[in-house]
């Protein structure tokens, strides 16, 4: 076997996989580079663990048809997230498991142009599971703490904040699409402290994915979990009840509310800190009940 | 003001060692007194030039008299923490390191002579664990001590610094806490660990290593002899690299095995005995540790010639680690895939 000259870097593959490859050719030239750069260690992690090699590789194609298919995700507003530079995208929280915040990464990358990637702040439970804890950091996650928002805002990072944590994510199906309390005001601090813009996004569709109808707390206590559900299918069907339920989701990202504008030492004012997130969560849920009027279907849309 | 007479600790490992021959070169210094419980080995001794060699525990009172009688008025104490190592067990290692420096801080703290302190820390002093941020700054402090260790013994040891810092204000103090320092030279647990073949890892956990080369550790020692720069600096490169991947990138096989065990395990293979796996390491391997170098940048004005890939790279090349697959093959393998797949197009 004769390699072709030119043919050993990357970029040189990419280009002779002009338009005459076949699109299969293209993909399998993309996917040997891949699986050279995995065994040899050849790729760059940021200081938070972020492996955007993996991400764009693996996880994110993973998700991708979950994300079409599955949930049929509509999203708006993309042209309210910046192309560059910091930003807090502060959404509500569903569905027993944090699929919502997987759609949202999803959709920031997938639907705005700069396809950015959207860097997630998580409970420190999720850091303490094998597994699933070093995945979340290899996907852009990071601890939900003041200094981990700030430095990623600092860097000119897409940051995405869950402020309702597990209050709204184990919330039972009869409170859905009802925002829970939003934390201590943390995010809003962050991005007053770094004068950064925040987006607030409301996502319709995750409530239904898992609708918890119950909770084992005896059990929860006994996993070290916030909560143990039970939804019409789980624990009924076993792993067969794991499956999310198709709902339709829409995502709509809002108008950016400025921080730049108050002086600096604004975050130390507990009095506009409360109002700024009173103010994003009311943002929020009005665009929750405007997009629930729009859906007609909770699975047909 | 340049310091005259420098007396540093733990001549007799590396980076002691090493500093000890770096200040008695330079002939600004008049004296260098190269400390350490044991004689440095004959090809470290070659280095050391004109420092004066004493051998004698630091446990030991005689170490008041040995400041006293020459005057010492920097002490740069490189032995302050002895990471677990083969060979002695966490008692006596711990008796080294705690006792030691208490007792050097008192030396010091009574000498009349003594204006500078400059003493090489460690980052394991913000511990490691699944609920920290993800890079630490010089005012944090570890999320959860363990009872007993390492990282408990590390944060002891800063607590008597800082319990000498309030009672001699008029010493300046400079505490570096280093990073993993790695390169083609130094022997650390974490170089013996990376050299392994069959690497046992924590399954489930990959944790961020920030790393240190050994040419960067000794600069920073010594410009902070030199020059004077009181306060608390993290040292480290740039950059991160994750336990998984740099075993590949030395070439090993990792083998993962699930953390409470990790060390039983790792007995059973002979080569792993060599490295240490202590609930602390297990901790780091699992989560790692990144240190903020800003300060460093700025205030100490140095910023690391190694980032943290290069100067594990430099110590790939330097050890001759061999990959388990040759790195040429693989990529032989992938372009004939390719031409292969290129005659079916």
């Amino acid at each position: 076997m004769i390699p072709l000259p030119g043919r050993t870097g990357e970029a040189a593959q990419a280009q002779l996989a002009a338009p005459a490859e076949p699109r299969w050719y293209r993909e399998l030239s993309n996917l040997l580079a891949f699986a050279r750069r995995r065994m040899n260690g050849e790729y760059a992690v940021d200081q938070f663990g972020f492996d955007p090699d993996l991400a764009d590789h693996v996880l994110l194609p993973l998700l991708r048809p979950l994300y079409r298919t599955w949930f049929r995700v509509q999203t708006t507003g993309v042209d309210h997230l910046p192309a560059t530079g910091g930003a807090l995208v502060v959404a509500n929280h569903s569905g027993t498991l944090p699929v919502d915040a997987l759609m949202t990464a999803i959709a920031v990358h997938e639907e705005h142009p700069a396809g950015r990637h959207l860097r997630m702040l998580g409970a420190d439970v999720v850091f303490r599971i094998p597994v699933l804890g070093s995945l979340a950091r290899k996907s852009g996650q990071t601890l939900a703490c003041v200094p981990d928002a700030e430095r990623l805002l600092n860097s000119g990072e897409l940051v995405g904040v869950w402020p309702e944590g597990f209050k709204g994510l184990g919330k039972r199906y009869r409170d859905r699409y009802k925002l829970q309390r939003f934390g201590q005001g943390g995010f809003v601090s962050a991005a007053l402290r770094t004068r950064t813009i925040i987006i607030p996004c409301a996502i319709v569709g995750a409530e239904e994915i898992y609708p918890m109808i119950g909770d084992v707390k005896p059990l929860a206590r006994l996993l070290g979990t916030p909560y143990f559900p039970v939804t019409p299918l789980f624990p009924l069907l076993g792993p067969l009840g794991m499956v999310p339920l198709p709902s339709k989701w829409y995502i709509e990202f809002g108008e950016p509310v400025r921080t730049d504008a108050y002086e600096p030492g604004a975050a130390d004012d507990p009095a506009l800190v409360f109002n700024l997130t009173d103010q994003i969560r009311e943002t929020i849920q009005q665009t929750l009940h405007r997009l629930l009027i729009h859906r007609q279907h909770p699975f047909f849309g | 003001m340049s310091p005259s007479t420098v007396l540093v600790t733990g001549a007799s490992r590396f980076i002691g060692g090493h500093l000890a021959a770096r200040l008695a070169a330079d002939p600004g210094i008049d004296r260098v007194i190269a400390l350490d419980t044991t004689p440095p080995r004959p090809e470290l001794s070659r280095w050391l030039g004109r420092a004066e060699v004493v051998t004698v525990d630091l446990r030991n009172p005689l170490i008041a008299k040995v400041i006293a009688d020459a005057r010492v008025d920097t002490v740069v104490h490189a032995s302050m923490i002895a990471a677990a190592r083969t060979g002695g067990s966490r008692d006596v290692l711990k008796q080294v390191s705690v006792l030691g420096t208490m007792q050097l801080l008192a030396a010091c703290q009574r000498s009349k002579t003594v204006t500078q302190l400059v003493v090489k820390s460690t980052g394991a002093v913000y511990g490691a664990s699944s609920r920290d941020q993800a890079v630490f700054t010089e005012g944090d402090e570890a999320n959860e001590i363990p009872a007993s260790g390492y990282v408990k013994d590390v944060v002891d040891v800063e607590g008597y610094l800082r319990g000498f810092i309030r009672r001699r204000p008029d010493v300046d103090v400079t505490v570096l806490r280093f990073a993993n320092v790695i390169g083609p030279r130094i022997d650390t647990v974490l170089s013996r660990y990376f050299a392994l073949r069959i690497v046992p890892t924590v399954l489930g956990y990959d944790g961020r290593l920030q790393l240190l080369h050994e040419e960067d550790a000794l600069t920073v020692l010594e410009r902070a002899t030199r020059v004077r720069l009181p306060g608390v600096f993290n040292i480290g490169g740039d950059g991160v690299l994750l336990v998984s991947q740099a075993i590949r990138r030395a070439g090993g096989i990792a083998v993962p095995v699930p953390g409470p065990v990790v060390g039983t395990v790792a007995r059973l293979l002979r080569a792993a005995r060599s490295v240490d796996y202590s609930p602390d390491y297990v901790r780091f391997l699992s989560f790692g540790r990144v240190l903020d170098i800003t300060r460093l940048r700025t205030e100490f004005g140095f910023t690391p010639r190694w980032t943290t890939v290069q100067a594990f790279d430099d110590y790939v090349r330097a050890r001759a680690l061999r990959p388990a697959i040759d790195p040429v093959w693989v990529t032989t393998a992938q372009r004939c895939t390719l031409g292969l797949a290129a005659q079916l197009r």
